[in-house]
């Protein structure tokens, strides 16, 4: 339960939020428009509010002399510049494991593996058990207690049975995904309204047709609202799975960088975990979009 | 004598209430209705109504009792049935075409002709060029008419009706009266109209059942004898069409006033 509400919480209401505390003044024609460069402008703001102090802070302590003055010491926090500077030479020169695209695509893969993975498993089941009572009872105990383990620790037993390669990875992330999206569609399955299976058995739908014809496409908003957070899980066991040993990826030039107390090494390795989620987030909300074109749309694009 | 489309003896329903107490809807109700006719249900707001629907569309069984369609005893979904749910029940997912196809498409006909008598039915039921709709993108009258086409083209020779009217405002009702009306005449099949509306029971209906308060069996029922085609609206004022409300309603009002003084206790 807590699971799903997370999923749903954390993504669809956010915006949701997002759109109904809009002033109404900005409903006007014309204040639309000027609204959505504020919001743009005060985030550019915060960027540089915070990147500057960081920055500034960095450039004027004094840490390595007894009595200076020390805000943020670099060694240990690094800064701004010397950050990007560090991501411009892993795209230039490539980085101490090879080019920096294949690390990025090392880890995109494994992501996206283990989100497939997990996705699909987690789907087939959710709804597998959603709807059968009797499948629900029986593994029901061994699920939830599958669940509260800490599961990122599978990624050490993976690292050992399955090997240093991409296999473990998939394995970690998809484990992490599954069961968000399985306690999802175990709801959604649960929660489709009996009037609509009623109407399709009067109308002659056949047990499979009731399951892909009414109680998927109900489920499918749940699913997909869990996809969201998902993702950013599936990133997490990827990047934890090279942690526990790997060859290539961004995890594992983050923890190089680690090892050579490189904390712009490590910045940048996160910047660019970031940006992955951040283009992945868009692609499943796109996804999210072309799926569910049934449903009423919300108050955010309806707005002028 | 013709066999009955439906006929309902001694059937009682219960129901295990999640409390752990059990709700008795129906007891030892009996009801026969005709091939062609059209009936309406009315009694005090309650389980009782749809829970009949239920019975004889083979969605629920009864706990004792035999419910027969055609002479056939009821088990599981019987065939030739059509249900109009109170509740918006078209799919959300589905175009107002891709609803309507539903029903032959579940019953193996392919895609290409299902979609074909859906536009046929969608044109009948007054939706032409709303095919690639979905179904949030309509009225409340609208969706009732892709619910309305969707059970009729299975060509039901049962339709059940559980109120289906009663979220629709005054004017889009009476509207929708007369098309179900006009709609039925073409078609040869029996009518159960569940309603609390017994102004509306006696303007569509051939024969009006009057159900007790919970547990709900048949009171009494009154043949209808208006001439058809009828037009809801200005069938009310006829003079019979009173007589046979005051007739109906003497009878209703012992019900409603059992059921409404059993809720001001509950609630109290």
């Amino acid at each position: 339960m807590s699971v799903r509400s997370a999923a749903r919480l954390s993504v669809q209401n956010f915006d949701a939020q997002a759109a109904i505390q809009v002033p109404a003044t900005v409903l006007r024609v014309g204040g639309a428009r000027r609204y959505r460069l504020q919001v743009i402008g005060l985030r550019v703001m915060v960027a540089v509010v915070i990147l500057g102090a960081w920055e500034v802070g960095a450039r004027v302590s004094d840490c390595n002399t007894a009595g200076g003055v020390c805000i943020v010491d670099k060694f240990f926090w690094s800064q701004p510049s010397d950050i990007a500077q560090k991501l411009w030479s892993w795209f230039a020169n490539g980085t101490d494991l090879g080019p920096i695209w294949e690390q990025v695509l090392v880890t995109m893969e494994e992501t996206v593996g283990g989100f497939v993975v997990g996705s699909v498993l987690g789907i087939i089941f959710g709804v597998a058990l959603g709807r059968n009572r009797l499948l629900a009872d029986v593994l029901s105990p061994y699920i939830k207690g599958a669940n509260a383990i800490p599961r990122v620790v599978v990624g050490a037993l993976f690292a050992v049975s399955l090997g240093l390669d991409i296999k473990a990875k998939i394995a970690t992330a998809s484990v992490l995904v599954f069961f968000v999206v399985f306690f999802n569609a175990f709801q959604g399955v649960r929660e489709v309204d009996r009037n609509l299976i009623a109407n399709a058995r009067i109308l002659g739908a056949n047990q499979r047709r009731l399951t892909t014809e009414i109680v998927i496409p109900s489920a499918l908003s749940w699913i997909v609202a869990s996809l969201h957070t998902s993702f950013g899980l599936a990133l997490v066991g990827a990047v934890v799975g090279e942690l526990f040993g790997a060859t290539q990826g961004v995890g594992e030039l983050i923890y190089l960088s680690k090892n050579l107390f490189d904390t712009a090494g490590v910045f940048a390795g996160m910047a660019l975990l970031a940006a992955m989620a951040l283009v992945a987030e868009a692609l499943i909300t796109a996804l999210e979009n072309r799926l569910i074109r049934w449903r009423p749309p919300v108050a955010t694009e309806t707005r002028i | 004598m013709m066999t009955a489309a439906i006929e309902l003896r001694g059937v009682s329903k219960r129901f295990l209430t999640p409390s752990g107490t059990v709700y008795t809807a129906l007891r030892d109700l009996d009801m026969t209705i005709q091939p062609g006719e059209f009936c309406a249900v009315v009694g005090p707001t309650g389980r009782g109504k749809s829970t009949t629907l239920g019975l004889i569309s083979g969605l629920e069984p009864s706990s004792e009792g035999t419910v027969e369609v055609y002479g056939k005893r009821v088990n599981g979904i019987a065939d030739g049935i059509g249900y109009v749910f109170q509740s918006d029940a078209v799919f959300p997912w589905k175009t107002v075409l891709d609803n309507v196809a539903a029903g032959p498409r579940y019953r193996g006909v392919a895609q290409r002709e299902a979609r074909d008598r859906a536009r046929d039915w969608i044109t009948r039921v007054g939706l032409a060029g709303f095919e690639d709709r979905y179904p949030y993108q309509l009225s409340g009258g609208m969706r009732k008419r892709v619910a309305l086409a969707q059970s009729l083209i299975n060509s039901p020779r049962i339709l059940l009706m559980d109120e289906p009217f009663s979220a629709l405002d005054v004017q889009t009702r009476s509207l929708m009266e007369n098309e179900l009306l006009t709609l039925w005449s073409a078609s040869s099949a029996s009518v159960v109209f569940v309603t609390h509306d017994l102004e509306e029971a006696i303007s569509l209906s051939d024969r009006v059942f009057v159900i007790t308060a919970g547990p709900g069996t048949v009171k009494s029922n009154y043949p209808v004898d208006l001439p058809r085609p009828r037009n809801v609206a200005e069938i009310r004022l006829q003079p019979h069409f009173l007589e046979i409300y005051e007739e109906i309603w003497k009878d209703l009002r012992d019900e409603v006033l059992v059921s409404y003084e059993r809720q001001k206790r509950g609630a109290a």
